[in-house]
Order: C-alpha cells, then sequence, then structure tokens
C-alpha cells in the first residue's frame, strides 16, 4: 500500500477515536465544562497534562534544533521539563486546595481585586493567543506535507475537529481526546527511535543507544563529534549555545515560564484532591520525560545518518546529485531542503564552510524526514503523521479552553454580569470557546509574519507575569493587591520592552530600535531568555510596592493558612 | 495554631532540599560545571552532556515523586491530610 492511502488510513482512524470521545464525553454543567467535574484520576489526569503539554514544538522541532546545537539544544530539554518541579513543590496543590476554575479567577480571589483578574486574563489571552497560532500552523504544515491537501484545507479538518469535540465535552472532552493522543504520540515517536537506535547501534532503547558503540567499534557520540568537526561544524557534545551564562537564563526563563502557562495550571484543578494534584505532577513529567529523554537520541542519530547519507568521507565518494534519494526530492518540493551546485561537479558537497552546496536544510524536517531517511517501512511514517497532528491538536484544545474560560468565567460572569445563571454561563462559555476556534484559525490562514517569534513572547509573559503573581499569592501572606498588579505589570513591560526593542515592536523587525546585535544584549541575555529576568523584576517590585501600602485583610491571610494545608 | 506553623516550616524545609538538588543537577552538573564533568564518562557519554541531556531529566521526574511521598508522611504526622 501507498504511504498516502496508510497515511490517511491511520490519521482517519485516530480521528475517528477523538469524535467518538466528544460525543462520549459531553460537558452537562459549568463544573464539567471548566474542570471536568474535578474527578479525573491522577494518573489520566498526568497522560493528559502530557499530552497538553507536548506541542508540535515538542514533537516535530525540539529534535532538529537538539540535532543542529547538540549540547546547546539542552536548554530546550531542561527547560520544558524541570518547570514541573515548580509547578510540583510550589503552585499546583495549593491551587487545587482553592478550588478556582481558572487561574484569573484564583489571583482575583487572593489579591481582592477585579484589577487584579483583569490583567491576569489580559497576560494569560496574550500568552495563550501567541502560543495557539504555531499550533495551527504546525496542523496545516503536517497535513499538507503527509496527505498533499493545501495548507489551508488542512488546517480546515483541524479546526472542525478541534470544534467538535472542544465545544461538545469542554474540558471533559478534551481530557479524555488528551489521553488518547497521548499514547498516539508516544507510540509514534518511540517506534522509529527504537528501530534506529536498532540499527546504528544493535540496542533497542535509545536512551542507552546514545551513549552505545555503532558497527565500527567507536562509541556513537564519538563518531558525531568527530563527522562533524572535520566538516567544520561545531562540536556535537560540547557546543554551547552563544554563552554558559545565555544558557543558564534561558533555561531558568523556560522553566518559570513552563510553570506559569495557565493550560498546564488548569489541568491540575481536574483531580479531586491536593494529594491527588501533586501525585498527578509526577505522572505527567514521567509521561513527558519518555518523549524528551527519546529525543536526545533522535536528534544525535538523525544528524548521524543525514551526514553519511550524503556527504562520504574524500570529496569524490560524495552522493551525487542525479542519485539523490526519494525522500530528498520529496523535501525539495517543500522548499525546505535546497541543494545548490556551487563547483558544477554534479556531486553534493556538505560541510560547515563557504563550499557548503546544501544551502537550506530546515531544522523541522529532522523528526518527520527520519524515518524516511533510515528507510523505515511506510506505516512508521505514516504513524509519525498522525503523531505530529496529535501533538498540535492536543496542545490547541488545551490553550483554547484556557482563552474561553478566561472570557466566559473571567471576564463575563467575574466582572461583567456576576448574576448570570449556571445554564447561561455554559452556553456562552461554548460560545466564547467557538469564537476563539475562529480567531485561532484566521491567524492560523494568515500567519502573521512575527508567528516564529511569539513562543519566546509565551514563555516570556507566562514566567514574568503569571507565576510571580501565583507563587507570592501562596508563600508571601503579607502581599497585597497593590504589590501583585505592580508586579505583573512591571514584569511584563520590562519583557515586552526587551523582547521589542531587539526583535521590533510585534516582532516588525524595522522597528527594533536596538536591533538584534548580541554587543547591544544585556549581559548578552537574548531576547528569548529574558522572562527569568522579568520575572525577578515581578518579584522586588511586588516587594517594594507592598511594604507601601497596607497589608491584605485579615480574611486573606485566613484563605493563605487555609490553601498551605491539604 | 503551633501545629499549623511546623507542618508549614517542616514543608518549606523539605521543598527548599527538593530545590537544592534540582538546581544542582540542572544548574550546577548541566551548565555551570558541565566542562569539569565532561572529563569523566559513562559508556560513550560524557558525563555532563549526559546530565544536560538525560540525567537532570531522570533525577527531575525522581524528585516529585520523592516530594509527594515526603510531603504525605508530613501531613499524616500532622494529622493534616484529607
Amino acid at each position: 500500500m501507498g504511504l498516502q492511502s496508510l497515511t490517511l488510513i491511520i490519521v482517519g482512524i485516530t480521528f475517528a477515536i477523538y469524535i467518538g470521545i466528544a460525543f462520549w464525553a459531553r460537558a452537562r454543567s459549568t463544573e464539567e465544562f471548566y474542570v471536568a467535574g474535578g474527578d479525573i484520576n491522577p494518573i489520566a489526569n498526568g497522560m493528559a497534562t502530557a499530552a497538553d503539554w507536548m506541542s508540535a514544538a515538542s514533537f516535530i522541532s525540539m529534535a532538529g534544533l537538539i540535532a543542529f546545537l547538540g549540547y546547546g539544544g539542552s536548554v530546550f530539554l531542561m527547560g520544558w521539563t524541570g518547570g514541573y518541579v515548580l509547578l510540583a513543590l510550589l503552585l499546583a496543590p495549593y491551587l487545587r486546595k482553592h478550588g478556582s476554575f481558572t487561574v484569573p479567577q484564583f489571583i482575583s480571589d487572593r489579591y481582592y481585586s477585579k484589577t487584579a483578574r483583569v490583567v491576569a486574563v489580559l497576560c494569560l489571552i496574550i500568552a495563550s493567543v501567541t502560543y495557539v497560532i504555531g499550533q495551527m500552523k504546525g496542523i496545516g504544515v503536517a497535513f499538507s506535507r503527509f496527505l498533499e491537501v493545501d495548507y489551508d484545507q488542512g488546517l480546515m479538518v483541524g479546526m472542525i475537529i478541534v470544534f467538535i469535540y472542544a465545544v461538545m465535552g469542554g474540558m471533559k472532552g478534551i481530557t479524555y481526546t488528551q489521553i488518547a493522543q497521548y499514547v498516539i504520540m508516544i507510540i509514534a515517536y518511540t517506534i522509529p527511535a527504537i528501530f534506529i537506535s536498532f540499527m546504528l547501534t544493535g540496542n533497542p532503547i535509545p536512551q542507552i543507544g546514545l551513549g552505545s558503540t555503532i558497527k565500527d567499534g567507536t562509541y556513537l557520540l564519538d563518531t558525531l563529534d568527530k563527522i562533524v568537526t572535520d566538516l567544520g561544524f561545531d562540536e556535537y557534545t560540547t557546543h554551547a549555545r552563544l554563552s554558559l551564562f545565555n544558557m543558564f537564563f534561558y533555561t531558568l526563563s523556560l522553566m518559570i515560564g513552563t510553570a506559569g502557562l495557565p493550560h498546564v495550571i488548569m489541568r491540575f484543578f481536574t483531580v479531586p484532591s491536593v494529594k491527588a494534584a501533586r501525585l498527578s505532577a509526577g505522572w505527567a513529567l514521567l509521561f513527558i520525560a519518555i518523549l524528551y529523554t527519546t529525543a536526545p537520541a533522535v536528534a544525535a542519530m538523525a544528524r548521524l545518518n543525514f551526514i553519511t547519507t550524503i556527504e562520504q568521507p574524500g570529496e569524490e565518494s560524495n552522493l551525487s546529485y542525479v542519485n539523490r534519494p526519494l525522500w530528498f526530492k520529496n523535501w525539495e518540493i517543500t522548499g525546505l531542503l535546497k541543494f545548490e551546485d556551487k563547483n558544477q561537479d554534479g556531486l553534493i558537497q556538505y560541510d560547515g564552510y563557504k563550499t557548503n552546496e546544501m544551502i537550506k536544510v530546515d531544522r523541522d524536517i529532522m523528526v518527520l524526514a527520519n524515518p524516511e531517511i533510515a528507510g523505515l517501512p511506510n506505516w512508521v511514517i505514516a504513524l509519525v503523521a498522525a503523531g505530529g497532528l496529535a501533538a498540535a491538536l492536543s496542545t490547541a484544545a488545551g490553550l483554547l479552553l484556557a482563552i474561553s474560560s478566561a472570557i466566559s468565567h473571567d471576564l463575563l460572569k467575574g466582572v461583567f454580569r456576576p448574576d448570570i445563571s449556571e445554564r447561561e454561563e455554559l452556553k456562552a462559555s461554548r460560545f466564547a470557546m467557538a469564537a476563539s476556534i475562529a480567531v485561532a484559525g484566521y491567524f492560523g490562514f494568515n500567519p502573521p509574519d512575527f508567528a516564529a517569534g511569539t513562543v519566546a513572547l509565551a514563555f516570556g509573559l507566562a514566567a514574568s507575569s503569571i507565576f510571580p503573581a501565583l507563587m507570592m499569592g501562596i508563600f508571601s501572606k503579607n502581599m497585597n493587591k497593590e504589590g501583585a498588579i505592580y508586579g505583573m505589570l512591571a514584569g511584563i513591560g520590562i519583557t515586552l520592552l526587551y523582547v521589542f526593542q531587539h526583535k521590533g515592536i510585534m516582532f516588525i523587525q524595522s522597528t527594533s530600535f536596538l536591533g538584534n546585535m548580541e554587543p547591544n544584549w544585556f549581559l548578552g541575555i537574548e531576547p528569548n531568555a529574558f522572562g527569568a529576568i522579568g520575572a525577578i523584576v515581578n518579584f522586588m517590585t511586588a516587594y517594594i510596592v507592598s511594604k507601601k501600602n497596607d497589608p491584605p485583610p485579615k480574611e486573606i491571610k485566613e484563605m493563605v493558612e487555609r490553601i498551605r494545608l491539604p | 495554631m503551633s501545629n499549623k506553623k511546623t507542618y508549614w516550616s517542616e514543608n518549606i524545609s523539605l521543598i527548599i532540599k527538593c530545590l537544592a538538588i534540582w538546581f544542582v543537577v540542572s544548574y550546577g552538573f548541566s551548565i555551570i560545571f558541565v566542562e569539569y564533568l565532561n572529563n569523566i564518562r559513562i559508556g560513550g557519554y560524557k558525563l555532563g552532556f549526559w546530565f544536560a541531556q538525560q540525567g537532570s531529566i531522570y533525577t527531575f521526574v525522581v524528585l516529585i515523586f520523592y516530594y509527594v511521598y515526603a510531603i504525605g508522611r508530613i501531613d499524616n504526622r500532622h494529622g493534616v491530610s484529607n
């Protein structure tokens, strides 16, 4: 059977599962819509959280990034997992104890202020919308590559699927689909990794294969180091990105940002108890770690296979362009792989110098092309397509729920119409969900130029505004509303200013008044890594402002005492 | 009242202990001291590189489950578990 029909069948089966779950898990109350009734098993919630968290970026882009960055790519591995330690120890149990439906609701209760709630909603919406655009694009790209349909048509199909289960089921429908999506995603990611690890090293466990020897008896990583340095690239296992100092802050920003992203925090409102919330964070990280510890192996092995396929030691033995393999041709069509025969010898030369003839090797193709490069059977390649779609759909749904509940629960019920009945609120939340999908879809069809840089903004905002406000709300009884509000505004303010001054206002290049140049960076910290500094500014501002204003009322201090006990 | 206070201070010191380990494996072993650790090898892995791409993640998982276990014991001792 051909690759395309196999892909159609496998993707079709997974979509049928998602729609089946949608009909089975309909939400009948606002509690079911926002927090899935609050009785999800901690292991099930861990799985759903893992799918919610691991997006198209984790599934498709991360291993590709590591493949080209080597050791420098570790910031993503540690940053996107270490945040769960902060979440489990500092936030999740206490927020679960408080028992709110949304993150801004906790901020509003704790800081006895509707202004704080509106500021939190604003941060949440900016962070989540920028994040969801990337997912929509991922859905369109995955469809267009694997089903050879139009980008627009693919996106439309994806939107309809999310629409069905998210509008009908709310958090309940999303939770059960995410569990299915996790299973599909993890199978799709590990099976090709196991195959490739076994073929290269004889060990089927990728985490061990990466530290093992290849056929000629040398260690895989040593061979890779030697090949890349011989070709003029940076050494794989030691080359840091920019500087160790920058890596430190980049990792810290990603960790704090991870712990502050509302669509992840919300998942811990769905479990029955404080104990379950703690445990669930552990399960979530375990399920995430299965993919995240496989990714470095995928990265190194993909890089090795990619180089050894096209570039052989000794110039005459290079692959000739006429004889290039099928996957090479397929990816050339998409424009993500480009060759230019600079010296007109008909052979492909790939190195880190000016003589390099592979003028474009898009990092995003590494995971998707990896099974093809290694010559794995078609059903494995089809499975990877279904996995990539599951990753993008599950994260998009979680983000859309965070956005729509902020609108219906925090703005409508919390601020503008507190007297709204439950039935009306449920209707409003479904309407807000449909509207959020439409807005996200619009950006998917017309991806703004700034889409690529926006993930930095999402993490920066979550790190610099939401995380400090939540943490101080739990660990400092004396933090008052003035401190929290000014802290959030200062944190976002400085982070936005730093990102925009180096990357352009709303990412329009010509408006970057300081230029995206290393010498202008504060202490050599790149804009993507600035969220941690924003968080520090938030903490300091909040502390100073809180000292100059009245402490919070007695009942708030009692509330903090209450949430500290399980 | 005093019971609640000791419960909270025991929790805080447990959190600090766990976060110290969290910091040492990721920022210490994987970034600040990576070059020293890379002189040591386990199989094909340089140790610093292993911590950055494998070891720190395993440690994070174990840390959360350890915290769940340890705070559960503190909960029971103070009779605050539900």
